[in-house]
């Protein structure tokens, strides 16, 4: 024991005289919070939009109001022709023109009905479809007040209601997604390069012509880094927590079990890179490329599963990320117990048993 | 002095292959306690897989092998705790400190405590490097860090220290040094076992195992091996070999 501790001591001594270590360890978590948190959103604020209104009446002079006291847009400039709209984008800061046509008010009242025309900016996709739908959303909201003050004796409400994140927010995402993400990469990075550096100096060798097990080399390799990756699951809730009010609806205990399992698999992962890798480099460059990108594109986090094609729907599967992510959500955001994730964590459960199989079955043929 | 202490390494017949490529092919030889035993042989000869069978680095295909009187196949862990190993390849932690180095590696080796302070005291101001006890190794000339390696490496004191080209890379004046330090080991009773290809690091071997594609084709001391292939030096045995081989 007193060997494998002075052992467990060293590598201690190996991270915390490595400033760049200490920064990937404790800064990046940080940084990666913050930048998601406050800088990539996908929710709308001030849009800068343009009003082309052919009709100026008092029904399309409301529902202009009602766009921009929504929040989400600022009037950027009101047009008299449709030619001035091409120039408009052009310029790039416009994001949407809403187009009325001559007549609103009168024509509203006949069949067959009237046109709003929204005209996006769409060399940005993604913004361009949230900015129509948000505008036509609130359009329509207002057309069916208008309708049901009038006449009309049924009329149908769709109340909506979200639960679990009521104001929508990207972080509650981002949170569980990040804690995927710099667990599996800080344990699986860190520990496969720090045994294929112990490889490609030469120490392995002395280490396992020592009386220390290779399990005891590979547990006092793995030990600081299960520490410090705790340290991390935890700074990352509780950051989340006090800076993004992320809450933790369910069993803490529960969510600290889940990531310490997480973070084994994760190290069992790195295990398993580093009897492949034989230097520092390729340990770095496979950790990053198996595990960091499918981290990021496949396992949920940024790009919903349920849209992927069917073969990357089942490499996702594969991704331990994408069913460590599923727990935390259900117990940060839902405060379901076990029962409701048990399948989950049984998955995460047999991953850590296949790549510690794994691992040991090249050790082995390693050392014969 | 060998007659009465049964050797401490004792080969019979040790072979080691790949796949269809025989890295080593049927060894047989012994080495006495206390003596200096040099492996010597152009790269690719077979020597560092010996050495790594004989320290349990890799396990043999075949043979008998006794190691400190262990046997290899069997006894792996009694084994370890009697040698001492150094490889070619530097071997020591650069990020932590001289004094940290010895506290790992005599902790590895269960010193204790006190073990540990005491041998660290003598093996500082046996090598002059007292000043530099908190030195980071990444900070110390490569012929220190080598001689400091070696120190380390019998520290527990064992009954045999391997050296796998422990001089690689090193000037001949530190080398002259660290031979010196090879001298005074076998002196304390340590076995030294040494792969070499440095044809004046032969010289200085008690006894001289040469190789040749996995084989022993000349095993002797350097003084016979000089009278029988009526040569000057090291030198020219090792290219008179090589030209009978072909």
């Amino acid at each position: 024991m007193k060997r494998f501790l002075g052992f467990v001591w060293k590598e201690f001594l190996h991270i915390f005289r490595d400033y760049r270590t200490m920064l990937i360890l404790f800064g990046i978590p940080v940084a990666q919070i913050m930048l998601f948190g406050y800088v990539i959103t996908n929710e709308l604020k001030d849009i800068r939009i343009a009003v082309l209104d052919h009709s100026k009446d008092e029904v399309t002079r409301e529902i202009t109001r009602k766009i921009l006291s929504s929040g989400f847009f600022i009037l950027d400039r009101t047009l008299d022709s449709a030619g001035q709209m091409e120039e408009v984008f052009r310029e790039g800061k416009v994001k949407e023109v809403v187009v009325f046509p001559p007549g609103f008010a009168e024509n509203m009242q006949r069949l067959p009905g009237v046109d709003i025309q929204l005209i996006a900016d769409a060399s940005d996709a993604n913004t361009a479809q949230l900015v129509v739908n948000y505008t036509s959303a609130i359009i329509q909201n207002y057309l069916q007040n208008r309708i049901s003050e009038t006449s009309l004796p049924v009329k149908v409400n769709a109340g909506v209601r979200m639960f679990y994140n009521p104001s929508l927010k990207g972080v509650y995402m981002f949170v569980p997604g990040i804690m995927a993400m710099i667990l599996v990469l800080i344990s699986a990075l860190m520990t496969s390069v720090s045994i294929a550096r112990e490889k490609e100096f030469g120490t392995m060798e002395v280490l396992l012509v020592s009386p220390l097990r290779p399990s005891q080399i590979i547990l006092g390799k793995v030990t600081p880094y299960m520490a410090l990756s705790v340290i991390n699951a935890v700074s990352i809730i509780l950051l989340g927590n006090l800076v993004f009010g992320v809450p933790v609806q369910g069993s803490t205990v529960l969510l600290l079990a889940v990531s310490i399992l997480y973070i084994f698999l994760a190290l069992t992962i790195g295990i398993f890179i580093s009897t492949l890798a034989r230097t520092q480099q390729m340990a770095m460059f496979m950790s990053l490329f198996i595990m960091m990108l499918p981290t990021i594109l496949l396992s949920g986090f940024i790009f919903p599963i349920e849209n992927m094609p069917k073969i990357l729907q089942w490499f996702s599967a594969l991704m331990p990320p994408r069913w460590f992510i599923v727990v935390i959500k259900s117990i940060m955001l839902k405060a379901n117990g076990l029962l409701y994730v048990w399948k989950e964590v049984l998955i995460l459960a047999g991953m850590s048993l296949l790549f510690l199989v794994m691992s040991f079955v090249r050790f082995r043929v390693r050392l014969e | 002095m060998a007659a009465h202490t049964p050797p401490v390494i004792n080969v019979k017949e040790m072979t080691k292959s790949f796949g269809s490529f025989v890295a080593v092919d049927r060894l047989t030889f012994q080495v006495e306690k206390g003596e200096i035993f040099g492996f010597l042989g152009a790269n690719g000869a077979g020597k560092t897989t010996a050495v790594r069978v004989l320290c349990g680095l890799s396990s043999p295909t075949s043979g008998q092998i006794t190691v400190a009187g262990y046997d290899v196949w069997t006894q792996t862990e009694q084994v370890k705790r009697s040698i001492g190993y150094m490889s070619q390849r530097f071997s020591l932690y650069e990020d932590i400190t001289v004094y940290e180095n010895i506290r790992l590696f005599g902790g590895i080796y269960g010193l204790s405590r006190r073990q540990i302070r005491e041998r660290a005291g003598e093996l500082l101001s046996r090598l002059g490097l007292e000043h530099q006890r908190d030195a980071l190794i990444a900070s110390l000339p490569l012929g220190w860090r080598q001689k400091l390696a070696f120190s380390i490496a019998i520290i527990h004191r064992p009954g045999i220290v391997f050296l796998d080209e422990p001089t690689g890379g090193v000037d001949p004046i530190t080398r002259r040094q660290f031979w010196d330090l090879i001298y005074e080991t076998a002196q304390t009773g340590i076995t030294v076992f040494v792969t070499t290809h440095y044809m004046d690091e032969a010289e200085y071997c008690d006894r001289l195992c040469v190789m040749d594609e996995g084989r022993i084709v000349a095993m002797d001391t350097p003084y016979r091996l000089k009278q029988l292939y009526g040569a000057q030096d090291m030198n020219e045995v090792f290219i008179k070999i090589a030209r009978k081989e072909i």
